[in-house]
């Protein structure tokens, strides 16, 4: 299990107070509760880049509640409700499997296994014991025409099957870095397998 | 099949560049000082005239919903807030329109809040899209760079500041009202209307909450004219629609097209066919998990748009087509949505809360083959009872789906059940 306690205090550091004085001027003045939602993914980024595990301790909440004039439950309730913040620690790579129709449809149940085999993880919601992988079930990721999608971290992994998110995962956990993002059969974007049916006369430069 | 030279979306799939370079390059701000110089009016004029219907899912007319915004300020501001929490499941449009099409959604931002007289708009973008939330922020930044957005916007006269907010996982945030309190930092959940936000939205001040399709083929509907919109599609279903096509097809992928065109012209067209072909299609969800579900005989001869779906009772919704084969569990897709509305519901309305689970449950047991014909009767009787129960539209969009299969599937249901009736009666003697 995942032995990150919690910490026993929280501060936004330099680098976080920068992102949170753009985040409060984005709303009008007095409004500034609007900034919620920022300054708890600010902190998690922090909590992140400062500990490694992409979470928010009842401690940060704390200090977004007082940093907007908040009361603190109205904070909690945030956390609470959306599921992006992560109330416990998670592991180094964040394993977010969409199982919703569409990935379904298209074999996510194959990646969830590939994901259980390589990480040793039995269930959703659970952290591998060297602390390395967590995952988690999510709802619909909106890619779909790229399914089945796993979100690691911030980046969507697209076209899956078994096998290469077995590859996927095995090197990561060899130490190596996270590939780029996107397609893993090496299709661009949305467009269809083998190449676009339109737009055909528009010259490809970019990207 | 749509002409080329009749997309709005150009670079859909990102196959030149994003920044406002190769923006310009592809038409977007041509003429932009002089589009805005037309007047409030004209320009939701002109949008009434080319019929462009809401992209997100509801299809109401956009040019009406713009006009619903106070003429004269009563002291309060007025804001637009741009729907891109795209997440009903299949749909996968805005996505490519941010990353790949960023300043059509930025011009369009900057000609609505001039058209309804808002000096701020807030893009409300899925926690998940966090690279396209990336891509969007660059290309806001460009904008203000070139002086297209903040003071004098375009050399417009007109101020005019574009955020973006980040959601954080809720699927409900994409109900205008819930994306409201969200943004104002509250838990997603509905307000009951009226009043409606364009009387009482944002911070208590009159509001509009478009779609990101809707909005990012607006610059294009005011270069190229209402007339041009509207003698695409159908009539009452004018224009263009990205449509998402997932599941057992050959070659998923997005497409834009002309409302109105064949399912089967969709798939066979731009999706190389049904995995085994046509013959072997089972099932079409035709606009978005809540879209009530199609069989085959449905799917052979159905139009995709707005009225010709209402027709059958579906929808076009989002416009994400989920298809299905002969090898699909029809019965098991569908409780996967149940357990989606079951996960997403915000709570606060009873019939939702408590009857999304129950949907979810009694679902489950005709997928094991565990239901009696009684308790399929009994489901259906239920989502009535959920349907038209609650604060917004997610009692339907959670009951549709379960209805949708009871009317296209009904024999495949009732089989199950019957399979299993014989035995039940066996273990309860």
């Amino acid at each position: 299990m995942n032995t990150l306690a919690e910490p026993t205090d929280f501060a936004f550091d330099e680098a976080a107070e920068a992102d949170v004085l753009v985040a409060i001027a984005r709303y009008p003045a007095g409004k500034q509760a609007s900034a919620v939602m920022p300054l708890l993914e600010i902190a998690q980024r922090q909590m992140k880049r400062v500990t490694g595990s992409a979470w928010l301790p009842r401690l940060a909440m704390d200090v977004v509640a007082k940093r907007l004039g908040m009361a603190p439950v109205r904070v909690y309730e945030m956390a609470t409700f959306y599921l992006m913040y992560n109330l416990q620690p998670v592991g180094k790579y964040h394993l977010q499997l969409c199982t919703t129709t569409p990935c379904w449809l298209r074999g996510s149940d194959d990646v969830v296994a590939a994901c259980k085999k390589i990480t040793g993880i039995h269930g959703f919601g659970e952290t591998s014991a060297d602390g390395m992988f967590t995952m988690t079930e999510v709802e619909c990721l909106g890619a779909c025409v790229n399914a089945p999608i796993l979100q690691i971290n911030d980046d969507y992994y697209e076209d899956l099957d078994g096998a290469r998110t077995e590859a996927l995962l095995e090197t990561l956990k060899s130490g190596g870095a996270l590939p780029a993002p996107g397609s893993t059969v090496g299709r661009h974007a949305s467009e269809p397998e083998g190449g676009r049916s339109v737009l055909l006369a528009t010259t490809s430069t970019g990207e | 099949m749509l002409n080329d030279a009749d997309r709005i979306y150009q670079n859909l799939y990102g196959q030149q560049g994003w920044n406002l370079e190769a923006a310009r390059a592809r038409g977007d701000y041509a003429g932009i000082t002089d589009i805005l110089a037309r007047g409030r009016d004209p320009l939701i004029e002109e949008l009434k005239t080319s019929g462009m219907r809401g992209r997100g899912g509801a299809g109401f007319p956009t040019g009406m919903k713009w006009s619903f915004m106070p003429k004269q300020s009563d002291g309060r501001p007025s804001f637009l807030v741009v729907n891109a929490d795209e997440s009903e499941p299949g749909t996968c449009k805005d996505r490519d329109i941010i990353r790949h099409e960023p300043h059509k959604l930025i011009e369009g931002s900057l000609i609505a809040g001039f058209a309804m007289g808002a000096n701020t708009g807030y893009i409300y973008i899925r926690g998940e899209y966090h690279n396209e939330a990336e891509r969007l922020q660059a290309a806001i930044d460009e904008a203000y760079g070139a002086g297209l957005l903040g003071e004098n916007a375009a050399g417009s006269g007109w101020d005019f500041n574009l955020y973006l907010h980040r959601g954080a996982g809720a699927y409900i945030c994409g109900e205008e009202s819930a994306m409201l309190e969200s943004l104002e930092g509250k838990k997603g959940m509905p307000r009951m209307k009226p009043p409606f936000p364009a009387a009482m939205g944002l911070y208590g001040c009159p509001t509009t909450v478009n779609n990101v399709e809707t909005i990012a083929g607006v610059p294009t509907i005011m270069r190229r004219g209402a007339t041009w919109f509207s003698s695409l599609g159908k009539p009452k279903n004018s224009g263009t629609k990205i449509f998402c096509i997932s599941g057992h097809v050959n070659k998923p992928c997005n497409v834009e097209e002309e409302l109105g065109i064949p399912l089967r012209d969709l798939i066979d067209k731009h999706c190389g066919g049904v995995r085994g072909g046509w013959d072997n299609l089972q099932a079409v969800i035709p606009g978005g998990a809540s879209s009530p579900i199609l069989n085959k005989e449905m799917c052979d001869t159905q139009l995709m748009d707005f009225d010709s779906l209402a027709a059958v009772k579906s929808m076009l919704g989002s416009g994400a087509v989920i298809v299905m084969d002969k090898s699909a569990d029809v019965v098991k897709a569908i409780w996967r949505l149940s357990k989606f509305f079951k996960h997403e519901s915000c709570g606060q309305c009873t019939p939702c809360r408590e009857g999304t689970g129950w949907m979810m449950r009694m679902m489950d047991r005709i997928v094991q083959g565990h239901a009696t014909l009684a308790d399929i009767a009994l489901l259906e009787q239920v989502t009535t009872q959920v349907a038209g129960h609650t604060i917004c539209a997610f009692g339907e969009a959670s009951s549709w789906p379960i209805q949708g299969l009871m009317r296209a599937f009904a024999p495949m249901v009732r089989a199950r059940a019957i399979d299993y009736t014989p035995a039940l009666q066996q273990a309860a003697e």
